[in-house]
């Protein structure tokens, strides 16, 4: 099949097998291997990612499902001047070590802060629950969070 | 809070928190995990697993998988047989009678556990050769399943026939029978508890993942593997798929997480070696979620007795420890050393004249196990510090007191411990304290006696737990006492390039720590460059051929150390062709700030930079001296480095639901000297949820035929935000003396100490409506059932 979408502010015109994950398509086909796969339940949300806008676990979603859409992954989401907000507050609180979860935790952020912008620190935790992180212990990722909200 | 003050001498580099040079990489997306790896022309495999605990293999179709599009080749057990060298390596056979099954990297005739390796599909897609497995077609022969140790030491079935046992060994560490059984018939307080170590799914965010790229002309072969150990896979993939091992480059690209259980020599990897060899064509797999749950080595799996005796006031005179621990089907790699690991610290921080520790292994149909965060560590410290709240309540005191009443003194450091080994420095009182100030002891306990008092049914719970561990994997020489099929030492090779950058070779291979940015402030701050201007290599064996990995929190003190020691040596050099520069006496200058002076004798100076460019021209060097300024140091540390801590968890429980929710922690960490504060602090958060995850909620789950009911991470329950809490912390500083930079090692103390301070605040929560133990995971269904029985209802 063929699908259309914008990722990354790049048009794409491809041709995908129906049964492609939209995390597949988007790290096997067009090589933007930012986008992690943590698990094969949607439980962890490694594979998050902005489907227009809103953050979305990409292994959920077949590629088909994301014809016309507007893609952003980790990959576009610093600016020309440098780190997106988002990255530099978890860069400067320190909310990532192995960095496996970082990219769909950085995308889940930035879609919770947008959302709900005046968040206190347990709203931060639990708007981010669908996002595991083996390595942190959550409490400067909320930090980093808190401090992008604000 | 320091209590101690610190004994390196720096320039103040060391000891700042410093944001991490790796984060970059990290947050864009650019660092390529294994996953991540464009390997033009590979082709995927997928294994076919036993869906059975334990079974006889009756025949194997493989004539559909193979009719499949896209499939290329598939084997079973009996095809691959003949190209292996030797079953799968188990590096620790603890006594010289130990008894190992053959573990193949793909079954032969039999499997051991739901997840053994029956068959291999390989394929041009990942999604073909998973196309290709759904067409494999094996025919079973199911035989009984052991699946608890306690079934399995009765060798009712015995799984490996050809072992006659299911136990694989014994073995006792007892410096003074007679001692201790005095001791006992003596003491006025004999307490005897018997605890329970759930399996644990290690479950780093990352699963595992392994490519073998071969150059079908010379015959070299490059192994990709999300690795811990690629220096040791290295030397053991060499002895069992026979590839010379000059042959053969080991490289770990980013790896997210491993937590122990990428500490391994793992059948994929043998496979996609053995694979690539023969097709002469990368091959790669990558492990989904739910076959990591059962492909992958879980943790813990103990049965514990401990036994205290104990005088009038409550002063231990001996602990004895007696486990029963599980192996899974086969030994991996460490899997018989991981309960010798905590062999030595049942006795925990305490000041025990005697001292007894018997170990019973055994084989059961469950996925292997091996070493995970900590391993061995969390399980002793987790059965001296329950039993102590045991013995408080049993002389009527605190559970603090007991602890300051019994811990090591001070003044008895470096300590020989009951069981042999001699611990290098300690001050436990005042971690203790500063953490009963942090989680503010007295009022919490007011407010406690209060909700009781008014019949509340949310209760309170406050729960220490003291710890000290063995970390810093080596000497190699007690190592080898112990049977440990490796040494322990570190590589490092300090270079200082021509236009004074710093290169840093090391054998310690990080997966997420931080060490890049520690190791590099090591250096920055002795030659007085800019950290950013170090780089470090690492990971790799054709870049950084020595080394012996990363586990046991051995990176710092003992690769840290070697980096250290590689840029003194480094420094020595230099300054030898700066005195030729300055025509002074090389013991006459100093190096301050990236400067060479003479002492005393100012302006008679020459950077660090003109030196190494001199050192790079080479025109004017000292008679007989090697142009360049480099070095390389292999360090083996004279002792292992012993941290501590105390943490106190405040828990409250709802008495209708069960659930019990942290509400206040407290950790207080003594590593000796921290190198990074900001990794440090890190390294404890994420070590403290991982703890409390296993109090509260993680366990493998089996059903009685074997099958594992958790394993994904929507039955597997991995604590997210949501569940945990902002922790404090604080730390006091007690250098350790048996290296230079007085570091010991954090990375494993957050889940050491976490796991029972968390079940001792659930128990002591509870405490008033009769209950006097709780089994792990204390999850609200185990809450209300354990209410319930201790209130004489049914259990
Ligand atoms: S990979 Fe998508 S939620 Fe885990
Ligand atoms: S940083 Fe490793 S999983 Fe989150």
């Amino acid at each position: 099949m063929q699908i259309s979408l914008t990722i990354n502010g790049t048009e794409y015109c491809e041709e995908v097998e129906p049964r492609t994950l939209l995390v597949h398509f988007i790290r096997d086909q067009l090589g933007l291997t930012g986008t992690n796969i943590g698990c094969d339940t949607s439980s962890c949300g490694a594979c998050t990612i902005l489907v227009d806008g809103q953050s979305a676990k990409s292994c959920n979603l077949l590629a088909v499902q994301a014809e016309g859409s507007e893609i952003t992954t980790i990959e576009g989401l610093a600016g020309e001047d440098g780190l997106h907000p988002m990255q530099q507050a978890f860069h400067e609180c320190h909310a990532l070590q192995c960095g496996y979860c970082t990219p769909g935790m950085v995308l889940a952020s930035v879609s919770l802060v947008e959302e709900y912008p005046d968040l206190d620190g347990q709203g931060v935790r639990e708007g981010l629950e669908g996002n595991l992180c083996r390595c942190t212990g959550y409490q400067n990722i909320v930090k980093a969070v808190l401090s992008v909200g604000k | 809070m320091t209590v101690t003050d610190d004994t390196v001498t720096t320039s103040g580099i060391i000891g700042q928190p410093r944001l991490r040079k790796e984060d970059p990489a990290l947050l864009t997306g650019e660092a390529k995990f294994m996953d991540d790896l464009a390997l033009p022309g590979a082709l995927w495999v997928h294994c076919v697993r036993s869906p059975h605990a334990h079974a006889t293999i009756v025949s194997i179709d493989t004539s559909a998988a193979l009719a499949t599009e896209g499939v290329e080749a598939v084997y079973t057990g009996a095809d691959l047989a003949d190209l292996w060298e030797a079953p799968l390596p188990c590096a620790w056979p603890v006594t010289d009678d130990m008894k190992s099954p053959d573990y193949w990297p793909v079954a032969q005739g039999k499997v051991c556990h739901v997840g053994d390796i029956v068959a291999v599909v390989v394929a041009s897609s990942r999604y073909t050769s998973a196309d290709g497995a759904e067409g494999v077609v094996v025919d079973y022969e199911v035989l009984p399943a052991v699946i608890s140790i306690e079934d399995a030491v009765t060798d009712e079935v015995v799984i490996h026939e050809g072992l006659g046992s299911n136990v694989s060994y014994e073995w006792p560490l007892i410096p003074d029978p007679e001692g201790v059984e005095a001791a006992f018939a003596n003491a006025t307080h004999h307490i005897t508890e018997t605890y329970v170590h759930q399996r644990l799914i290690p479950a780093p965010m990352e699963p595992r993942g392994v490519a073998a790229v071969p150059s079908p002309h010379n015959g070299d072969m490059i192994l990709y593997s999300s690795t811990q150990i690629p220096h040791i896979l290295k030397v053991m993939a060499a002895l069992t798929a026979g590839i010379p091992e000059h042959k053969l480059r080991v490289i770990a690209p980013a790896v997210g997480g491993g937590f122990g259980c990428k500490l391994g020599v793992y059948p994929e990897e043998i496979i996609c070696l053995t694979l690539a060899l023969r097709h002469g064509v990368p091959i790669r797999w990558t492990e989904g979620r739910t076959e990591a749950a059962t492909a992958t080595i879980q943790g813990r799996a103990q049965r514990q007795t401990i036994e205290l005796a104990a005088d009038e006031n409550g002063k231990l005179l001996a602990v004895r420890a007696t486990l029963l621990a599980d192996m899974g089907a086969y030994l991996q790699l460490i899997t018989p050393g991981v309960p010798l690991l905590g062999a030595f610290l049942f006795h925990g921080l305490y000041d025990v004249p005697l001292y007894s520790f018997t170990c019973k292994s055994v084989f059961t149909n469950l996925t292997p196990t091996d070493a995970y965060r900590g391993a061995g560590r969390p399980e002793a410290t987790y059965a001296i510090e329950r039993a102590m709240d045991v013995l408080a309540l049993e002389v009527g005191v605190g559970p603090d007191e007991i602890r300051s009443l019994n811990f090591i003194p001070t003044e008895k450091f470096p300590y020989d411990s009951p069981a042999g080994l001699v611990f290098d420095s300690g001050d436990y009182q005042p971690a203790l304290d500063r953490a009963k100030e942090l989680i503010n002891w007295e009022d919490r306990r007011a407010e406690q006696a209060e909700r009781r008092a008014t019949g509340s049914k949310t209760h309170l719970g406050l729960g220490i737990s003291t710890y000290v561990e063995m970390c810093g994997l080596a000497p190699s020489r007690v190592l080898a006492s112990l049977n440990y099929g490796a040494g322990g030492w570190e590589s490092a090779t300090v270079r200082i390039l021509p236009t004074c950058k710093v290169q840093v070779v090391t054998g310690a291979t990080p997966h997420g720590q931080g060490h890049e940015t520690a190791w590099s402030m090591i250096v920055a701050d002795r030659l007085g460059v800019d950290p950013d201007d170090v780089e470090v290599l690492h990971s790799d064996t054709a870049i950084s051929p020595l080394g012996l990995d990363t586990y046991g929190s051995r990176s710092l003190s003992v690769g840290g150390t070697a980096i250290w020691m590689a840029t003194e040596k480094v420094v020595e050099k230099a300054s030898l062709i700066a005195a030729h520069m300055l025509e002074a006496n090389a013991d006459d200058l100093e190096l301050a700030n990236g400067v060479f002076s003479v002492k005393g004798t100012p302006g008679a100076e020459v950077p660090l930079a003109g030196v190494a460019f001199a050192a790079f021209t080479a025109h004017d060097l000292p008679d007989g001296l090697e142009p360049n300024l480099q070095a390389e140091v292999t360090w083996d540390p004279p002792n292992f480095t012993f941290p501590f801590g105390a943490h106190i968890a405040l828990v409250e429980i709802d008495e209708e639901t069960g659930e019990v929710e942290i509400i206040d922690y407290a950790a207080v960490d003594d590593c000796g000297n921290q190198i990074n504060p900001m990794i440090v602090e890190g390294q404890v958060h994420g070590g403290i949820v991982q703890g409390i995850g296993q109090a509260l909620w993680e366990e493998a789950v089996y059903d009685e035929d074997g099958q594992c009911r958790s394993t994904n991470l929507g039955d597997y329950l991995v604590p997210s935000a949501a569940e945990t809490i902002d922790m404090k912390l604080d730390h006091t500083v007690t250098p350790s003396p048996t290296n230079p930079l007085g570091v010991k090692g954090i990375g494993e103390a957050g889940t050491i100490a976490s796991t029972p301070a968390v079940m001792n605040a659930v128990v002591d929560a509870l405490r008033h409506l009769g209950v006097t133990e709780m089994a792990m995971p204390a999850s609200p269904m185990r809450v209300r059932r354990t209410i319930e029985a201790a209130q004489g209802g049914v259990s």
